[in-house]
């Protein structure tokens, strides 16, 4: 799932932040937690899910009317980040959550130091599903630990590079395959009128994506502290280089997903668009005048032939701390994201990319996609998320290094400091926030 | 300053005020690709046509959900609105015209409520209505909508300046009870009061959205700025959400206009009464 990071909203999601830790905070040091026995409950059963995928109604009531006897009820809200998350904690500290939520990866860290999930690892069915599962999806709900599993993979966001064919065809211009020939590109590109790709500054998790690609680590946790690495010299490699762009303002800075950005791509302003595979429906939904002119490449490499990929978004289904039923619960999030039928209906209707690795047999993703030219674009990104570092670790404060890291950038756009300051910036006060929640820190 | 130049700074003043609401309309008449594609304030060759096509589609939506928030709302801020604002009456109306101990500490109290944000109470207010198995229902809402500081407040200062204190001497002595004295004399008088305190309750729960943020769950019981901020948030993965949304927002605005101009000849003289005694 894509997500907007407001001031507002995160600035509320982290006041309460603090008031759900004072309360959880104690617990939150545990991380080699027990599996707790998950026992089938007798008689029917009713689960609470909630959600704010479209169309997620209709995908459970194919399994309603499967399993009369254990019976799912959807809830919808706004996105994550605007406002669910918060609620989560709230409900969750109130003893009164639903049974199952969905939460992007990036806000999962989160909810494990808050002591807000049920590890379900030792639910029928659940251990043994890893190699279902892309395996970098697996390792963002186990958090690397023994015996763990925290929710079910649900989508991703493998990332490749959108691109106007026809018009590099018309100018004459080589698609670039490494970052190096990317930024050539951009100054060719620049000299026709254009630009080569928008940065957008409060994308953090696009720009962590890059980092991803480039086999940076933001954050690590030895299952005593954490460690945050915002400007190692992977992450700095990237800051420099998209630095260097914006200063000889080879790329614009239109803010992401606006009208004003959509009209841009639409009137061919932009050229490429490095995103997730969900961005296919973005593009061709804000752009339809450019239909048939797009492509999809791998992303440009750092080094020649290399096949790295980095990832932007995705969630998964999570039993929520105190659920009564965790047994059907994990076994109706397993169905959810593995069934063929509802992987195939959820795409359909909520544009979610599985984390199930079946999803590359499903009908929605052959053939070619006539905005792209006829091009099998699912192909290219099945390859990516293939090749998407399976380490990569969240931190449990994401929502405030986004809206720190994202200042810092909106600051360097206008010309004080430097893509690399707001990220030593953000560095700062993700630990100064780790450390005023009791989050053990490593400095 | 001479006449023109007020004039000038008005003007200025009501561009600047009804700008963003002629945008709400003009925008409000264009297809979801039109948004970008035309002129910002101004209609296009097909307005009148797409705006019916908006509206027909906004109440089709989900099974009609836009309709159910508007119908929601409308009970939250309505029923609350006028349940607050006897309650608001009566408590003024005690504190003006009844000497008791205490009195001058109540009402103290109270008025601290107004220094309070709404806000700052959604989270406690969660937490108990959790105790109480009430998250989640209409309840959630409307309970904590009843309370308004602020109305007693103004009642007690226009019952202190309206209501003689000789007419309620009299009213007893002709052997009418408290309370029929009240519901059929005080409120009368304090007619003003009352209105001014039911609209300004009415669009303080219509625009209430931190609230119903924290307490409501079904999609069903969203009053109709949750269910707007709701589809806003999914706009980046249902586009033609974004359409819905602002001729949603337009059509939410409607009723608040509505009560406005049916009642602002109460309101207005209301609030200035309370001034000049």
């Amino acid at each position: 799932m894509r997500a907007h990071y407001g001031k507002v909203t995160a600035a509320f999601a982290i006041s309460a932040l603090a008031l759900t830790g004072c309360s959880a905070g104690g617990d939150s040091t545990d991380a080699g937690a027990e599996a707790a026995a998950c026992e089938a409950s007798e008689g029917p059963v009713e689960l609470t899910f909630t959600t704010w995928v479209p169309g997620m109604d209709q995908v459970v009531e194919l399994w309603n009317e499967e399993n009369p006897d254990i019976q799912v009820t959807v809830q919808t809200g706004p996105n994550g980040n605007s406002g669910t998350y918060q609620n989560f904690f709230n409900q969750i500290q109130a003893g009164n959550a639903p049974d199952l939520g969905q939460i992007e990866y990036d806000a999962l860290p989160n909810f494990r130091v808050q002591d807000g999930l049920e590890n379900i690892a030792e639910c029928e069915n659940v251990a043994g599903s890893a190699d279902q599962f892309v395996d970098w999806t697996w390792g963002q709900v186990t958090f690397g630990e023994e015996g763990s599993v925290y929710a079910i993979p649900q989508d991703s966001g493998p990332m490749a590079m959108y691109y106007r064919a026809d018009l590099f065809e018309e100018a004459g211009i080589e698609v670039p395959t490494t970052w190096e020939e990317y930024a050539a590109a951009a100054e060719q590109i620049k000299a026709e009128g254009a630009y080569i790709t928008n940065f957008p500054k409060t994308d953090v998790n696009w720009f962590a994506g890059m980092v991803w690609q480039n086999g940076g680590q933001w954050f690590a946790n030895d299952g005593e502290s954490w460690d945050v690495n915002l400007t190692t010299p992977e992450s700095e490699e990237v800051a420099t280089y998209w630095q260097d762009l914006l200063s000889e303002d080879l790329v614009s800075t239109l803010p992401s997903f606006s009208d004003e950005w959509n009209a841009s791509f639409n009137e061919g302003e932009q050229w490429t668009w490095v995103s997730a595979v969900w961005g296919a429906t973005t593009l061709s939904d804000g752009a339809p005048d450019t239909a048939g002119k797009w492509a999809v490449a791998p992303m440009p490499q750092w080094e020649a032939d290399t096949q790295n990929a980095g990832n932007w978004g995705g969630s998964s289904t999570a039993v929520l701390k105190g659920s009564e039923h965790p047994a059907e619960a994990a076994q109706f999030a397993l169905w959810l994201n593995t069934d063929p039928e509802a992987l195939a209906l959820a795409n359909e209707l909520g544009g979610l990319y599985p984390a199930a690795k079946s999803a590359a047999d499903l009908d929605a993703f052959a053939g070619g996609v006539e905005f792209y030219g006829g091009q099998e674009i699912y192909d290219v990104f099945a390859e990516a998320s293939a090749n998407v570092d399976p380490n990569f670790t969240w931190g449990p404060t994401m929502t405030q290094t986004y809206t720190d890291v994202s200042d810092g950038f909106g600051a360097a756009i206008g010309g004080s400091g430097t893509l690399m300051d707001a990220l030593a910036d953000g560095q700062q006060k993700t630990i100064d926030a780790l450390k005023a929640q009791s989050i053990p820190v490593n400095e | 300053m001479s006449r023109s130049a007020a004039m000038l700074v008005m003007g200025v003043f009501t561009l600047y005020f009804l700008t963003p609401i002629w945008w709400l309309l003009t925008t409000s008449t264009k297809t979801g690709g039109e948004i970008t594609s035309t002129v910002p304030l101004w209609f296009t060759a097909n307005s009148f046509g797409t705006f019916f096509d908006n509206l027909a589609r906004l109440f089709t939506y989900g099974d009609g959900l836009f309709g159910r928030w508007l119908i929601n709302s409308a009970i939250y801020a309505g029923v609350g609105a006028l349940i607050g604002t006897i309650v608001a009456a009566m408590c003024g109306y005690a504190l003006a015209k009844y000497e008791f101990k205490g009195r001058e500490a109540i009402f103290n109290i109270v008025l601290s409520g107004v220094l309070v944000p709404a806000t700052a109470l959604a989270l406690p207010l969660f937490l108990i209505f959790s105790q109480a198995n009430l998250t989640n229902t209409m309840w959630a809402v409307f309970l904590p909508s009843l309370v308004s500081p602020f109305g007693v407040y103004l009642a007690r200062i226009y019952a202190a300046a309206s209501v003689p204190g000789e007419l309620l001497e009299a009213a007893r002595l002709d052997g009418s009870g408290e309370i029929r004295t009240f519901f059929t004399v005080s409120t009368r008088l304090m007619a003003p009061a009352l209105v001014t305190i039911f609209l300004f309750q009415f669009v303080a729960i219509w625009n209430n959205f931190f609230l119903p943020l924290i307490m409501l769950r079904d999609q069903a019981l969203f009053p109709v700025t949750l269910g707007l901020y709701a589809w806003n948030s999914q706009i980046s993965q249902i586009p033609e959400l974004r359409i819905l949304v602002i001729v949603g927002a337009l059509v939410s605005i409607v009723p608040l206009i509505i009560a406005f101009l049916a009642l602002q000849r109460f309101w207005s003289s209301g609030l200035g009464a309370g001034g000049v005694k």
